[in-house]
């Protein structure tokens, strides 16, 4: 299994406006960071 | 960092094409949807109504996403929102397209 | 109901949890979170960890992070994290090096649920071993030299190791080292913040950043989103734009800790009866500790900004980190003591010393009379 690693940019649904409207049925989170998540 | 396809090389989401929930994919039911997991790339998406969960669970059933999504109990004025939703969840590697011809 | 409205109400299981599995340890750094150093004699046995793994694999909790202590002293280390992987539960864990051979970076180069995160805290030796002892730093960068050359990284069989660096006023200068170091390695850069808890509590004063350097991170966080750790940091938000990440506590919420003896607590950096929630040994098990426990039941209701109300920055620091509070002897309802206003210095000098909690007995091993380190000044 390999990670095609090209790209820092994350994702972020929240801040792309053509969904401002719409509804937001998915959401991608990152809990990495969070106290404890290694 | 997590196993973003390159723009480059990834298959633009077609509904006409067959997809199906990726196989490192887990999901767990919550109240207001589900959790997705994917224990390849390490990402996490939250879907957000029930409808969806139930239509990614179909997908991998249908010829096409269309097919699936008319199969579904999805109003059609709701069609191009959860396409994108799908879309969205392909771009990340949480769905797969199915093989052309399965062994 | 907005996603982190979702999570701060609580789930029906943790996303993930942090998983002390001992609490030996062979180095003895100052600022220790749990106080390790020695096995607690009431240790979870091989059996009774299985049987909270099966526990973990039933609520499909997704992985876990496992710490200690260095958990790799466990005898049955690699069995358990084998079982975990066979029911469908990833493992990450965080180490010291101390026990990570060629070979056995090699065996877990194979394991594809399986990531690992390397502790150092600083840019050189000087800096490191100030902190986690003599030796210290060498044994984990020749464990990092070993994952790599067994194929942590790009190009290899495996995805990438973390670093994960406590930020001190020592190696807050050396972010830009730091960063070079991870990427020398193809390495993911996690950084954390200091906490006063555990062994942190006696040296908090004198190692937690200063004003000043918080707004230095902060901005350099802000710059790099590839950094990972912005929840670590939320406190930071009230300086302006969000760090990426939930930026919210998600202690008892969506995360939580379990101890090498199976006591269940808030998270990794609240080992005190004040934020304990149960034990895994009690009846109805993890389970019950996590849906029913008074504890979390109390994390999960809204809360007040308290103390905080007047200051406009509530919404974006959520008040802070409540462990930072608790252990420094500051109210939970009011400003955290890195308060990037000011308010948490303004709290503190009101303290008379009286305000901190006991820290209870830890871990610790007993401290030779002549140390054999001493803090290293640096800048």
């Amino acid at each position: 299994m390999e990670d095609t690693i090209t790209s820092d940019e994350r994702e972020s649904v929240e801040d792309d406006e053509s969904y401002a409207e719409d509804e937001l049925l998915v959401e991608e989170i990152s809990i990495d960071g969070m106290c404890g998540v290694y | 960092m997590r196993g973003l396809l390159s723009p480059g090389t990834v298959n633009a989401f077609d509904p006409a094409r067959a997809y199906r929930l990726h196989a490192k994919v887990a999901l767990r039911p919550e109240p207001f949807g589900a959790l997705a997991y994917h224990y390849g790339n390490r990402r996490l998406n939250f879907l957000r109504s029930p409808d969806l969960v139930d239509l990614v669970k179909d997908l991998g059933n249908h010829h096409s996403v269309t097919a699936a999504l008319q199969a579904s109990p999805v109003e059609p004025v709701r069609h191009p929102a959860f396409c994108r939703a799908l879309a969205q969840l392909a771009a990340s590697d949480f769905l797969e397209p199915v093989p052309e011809q399965e062994p | 109901m907005t996603l982190t409205d979702q999570l701060k109400s609580g789930l029906d299981a943790p996303i993930c949890l942090t998983w002390e599995w001992t609490y030996a340890c062979n180095l003895a750094c100052i600022h220790c979170l749990s106080s390790s150093g020695q096995r607690d004699p009431r240790e979870l046995t091989t059996a009774e960890m299985k049987a909270v793994i099966d526990e973990l694999h039933d609520l499909q909790v997704f992985y876990i992070n496992v710490g200690g202590g260095e958990p790799t002293i466990r005898p049955d280390f690699f069995e358990l994290v084998e079982y975990c992987v066979d029911r469908g539960v990833g493992v990450k864990f965080s180490t010291n090096g101390s026990r990570i051979t060629p070979e056995r970076a090699r065996r877990l180069a194979t394991m594809d649920y399986v990531d690992i995160q390397i502790s150092l805290d600083g840019a050189d030796e000087a800096t490191n071993d100030a902190v986690r002892g003599q030796g210290s730093w060498a044994m984990a960068r020749r464990a990092m030299d070993n994952l790599r050359d067994a194929g942590f990284g790009p190009g290899g069989v495996h995805g990438p190791f973390k670093l994960s660096v406590v930020m001190t006023r020592h190696n807050i200068p050396q972010c830009g080292q730091l960063e070079q170091l991870a990427a020398e390695y193809g390495a993911e850069l996690r950084l954390t913040r200091l906490r006063p808890s555990g062994r942190g509590a006696d040296t908090w004063h004198e190692l937690h950043p200063t004003q000043d350097q918080q707004r230095e991170l902060y901005q350099w966080l802000l710059d790099r989103p590839g950094v990972l750790t912005g929840d670590s940091f939320f406190h930071l938000s009230a300086l302006g734009e969000s760090l990426p990440g939930l930026n919210l506590c998600g202690a008892g919420r969506v995360v939580c800790l379990i101890d090498p003896v199976g006591d269940v607590y808030a998270c990794p950096f609240v080992l005190h009866d004040e934020f304990k929630a149960g034990s895994v040994r009690d009846t109805g098990g993890f389970t019950h500790v996590w849906r029913r426990s008074d504890l979390f039941t109390e994390l999960r209701q809204p809360t007040s900004a308290g103390a905080c109300a007047s200051c406009g920055s509530y919404d974006a620091c959520q008040g802070g980190c409540m462990a930072a509070k608790f252990f420094v002897g500051l109210p939970l309802d009011g400003p955290d003591p890195e308060c990037v206003k000011g308010h948490g210095e303004a709290a503190l000098a009101k303290l008379d010393g009286s305000q901190r909690p006991d820290a209870g007995p830890g871990h610790s091993k007993p401290v030779p009379v002549k140390l054999t380190h001493k803090p290293v000044l640096v800048g």
